[in-house]
């Protein structure tokens, strides 16, 4: 098995609180659902919106993140697969989508 | 179908209601949008983090925090309640304030606040219904809409301008006031009703839709008797009346979905517990001098609810309240279900004669139930082809494909007795 970095990015405010829960629901099962199937070896963590970036050889800081909103990283997760292909199968069902959202899919380089 | 806790929902009216006090009724928007950061975060956090032990004081402590933020940052540009400004302009005192602020019983105030301010008297019923049901239930405008079977567009004009008028009337309404609480609580009960039949008997194709609309009329209307000044005869009247109603409701929509009149409703399905808990609550109301129109739609609903088959009902007294109710409040809906309790007894002609006397029948030309109604009663004048016709019209005006099969199946039984006819 091989490790792969799941970043999700640029998902939408839900629109009600109704929409909101289920979503959330979403995610929780589909996490747990990788989970039992033994995907997830790192549920990972959620993202600050905010933060700052630091650049050049000045090491300027400037405020908020690198990325437009819709590409911003909301949070991560490192999964196991046989190969970028089955990892990227895999992602398919994460409720980001459904929030106009997408999920990167990188492998994690074997030492 | 598949119980889902409205969490968020429900969530969403406390804290609308608790930020509103804090911010004051003009900030309403700045309010919604705390809320919506709320749950924003308990979307990104939960599902790595697990949900939480009590949800419900997870998202009150993040929107108080989120509020925290807002008043530091805008206090000096920016008015908030002005009862309570002195004490947020202070560090020393604000957080104790908001700690306060989002106490549980507070909490309680400060929707029954909302309820009544939602119900101003510049703004039509059908706003104050939107109002009620965005604010302090969580519905979106595309939820509502739903819900209503109207556009998206009209409910959302409805509410941009029954925000600003919650807006503009400077302070939420004081539940403090004896006077002021009885002078606007018809109002309250009446939106309430409404919110209740809309599920009840609204257009809304989807029963679980409909089932969650009388649930927060019922929990709004117990919040209400949970007040001293709101437990009145008729807040127990009201909150009867929809008990007796919703009992009937596992038997009104079968779990294939299909539409049952009251005649041939499966009445051992109707729920117990809401017959026994309307009763209580019937009894409770029978207190004092008012007799309310909610008084005599729970009477109705009793002399329904325990009658154990259709032919057991005490078809007389049904009528003699009616005629009270059509006293209490004339409509034409009103004197069409009298029409059928006299059909009910003194037979089919009777109750034609007294739906064609029925004043300002116009106004029902767009129910399918009534033309439904004379088709029944037409059926048992042994007038089958008759019957078909006002089927037909029924059909034409329904308004979900439950009541469309619905009176498709009633039209099937007028061509089983046309056949039964013919020698």
């Amino acid at each position: 098995m091989n490790q792969y970095l799941f970043l999700y990015r640029g998902a939408e405010r839900p629109t009600s609180p109704q929409d909101a829960q289920q979503v959330m629901q979403k995610w929780i099962t589909w996490l747990e659902d990788l989970s039992k199937k033994g995907h997830l070896q790192d549920r990972g963590l959620p993202l600050e919106p905010t933060g700052k970036v630091v650049t050049g050889t000045q090491r300027t800081i400037t405020d908020g993140p690198f990325a437009e909103a819709k590409d911003i990283v909301g949070g991560f997760s490192i999964v196991q697969a046989e190969d970028l292909a089955h990892a990227a199968e895999l992602s398919k069902g994460c409720p980001v989508f459904e929030r106009n959202g997408y999920v990167e899919v990188r492998p994690i380089m074997k030492m | 179908m598949e119980h889902f806790d409205p969490l968020f929902r429900r969530e969403s009216g406390r804290m609308v209601a608790v930020l509103t006090r804090v911010f004051g009724v003009h900030n309403l928007a700045l309010a919604e949008d705390v809320v919506q950061d709320a749950f924003c975060r308990a979307l990104e956090v939960w599902p790595f983090r697990g949900m939480p032990d009590d949800p419900s004081a997870w998202l009150m402590t993040t929107a108080k925090h989120r509020a925290l933020d807002v008043l530091r940052r805008e206090r000096t540009v920016r008015n908030f309640a002005p009862e309570l400004s002195h004490l947020l302009d202070s560090e020393w005192t604000l957080v104790p304030t908001l700690d306060q602020a989002f106490v549980s019983p507070a909490i309680q105030d400060d929707l029954l606040r909302m309820m009544f301010s939602c119900c101003h008297p510049r703004l039509k019923e059908e706003a104050q219904v939107a109002l009620v049901l965005h604010i302090l239930c969580g519905f979106s405008v595309g939820e509502i809409a739903g819900a209503f079977v109207a556009s998206h567009a009209a409910i959302e004009k409805r509410l941009t301008r029954a925000k600003k008028v919650l807006a503009e009337s400077h302070r939420l309404f004081d539940v403090t006031r004896a006077d002021e609480f009885s002078a606007r609580l018809p109002a309250v009960h009446r939106a309430l009703y409404l919110l209740f039949n809309e599920g009840y008997h609204g257009a809304s194709p989807e029963s679980a839709v409909r089932a969650e609309l009388c649930g927060e009329a019922m929990r709004l209307a117990a919040l209400l008797r949970d007040h001293p000044l709101g437990a009145t005869p008729a807040s127990h009247a009201l909150s009867a009346l929809m008990c007796l109603h919703a009992a009937r409701l596992p038997a009104r929509v079968d779990t294939a979905g299909e539409l049952h009149s009251l005649f041939e409703q499966d009445r051992s399905r109707w729920d117990r517990a809401l017959i026994a808990e309307g009763q209580r609550l019937l009894d409770l109301s029978a207190t004092g001098p008012d007799l309310t129109e909610y008084h005599l739609e729970a009477a109705i609903a009793w002399v329904h609810a325990t009658a154990s088959r259709t032919e057991d009902t005490n078809w007389e007294r049904i009528v003699s309240l009616y005629d009270m109710l059509l006293a209490t409040r004339p409509s034409p809906v009103v004197a069409l279900n009298r029409a059928i309790a006299v059909a009910e007894r003194d037979g089919p002609a009777e109750g034609l004669r007294e739906i064609r006397s029925i004043p300002d029948l116009e106004r029902l030309a767009s129910y399918p139930f009534f033309p439904a109604a004379v088709g029944e009663l037409e059926i048992r004048m042994g007038r089958p082809a008759a019957a078909r016709e006002h089927f037909e019209t029924a059909l034409r005006l329904a308004r979900s494909p439950m009541e469309r099969r619905f009176l498709e199946q009633r039209m099937a039984a007028c061509k089983l007795n046309e056949t039964q006819v013919i020698p």
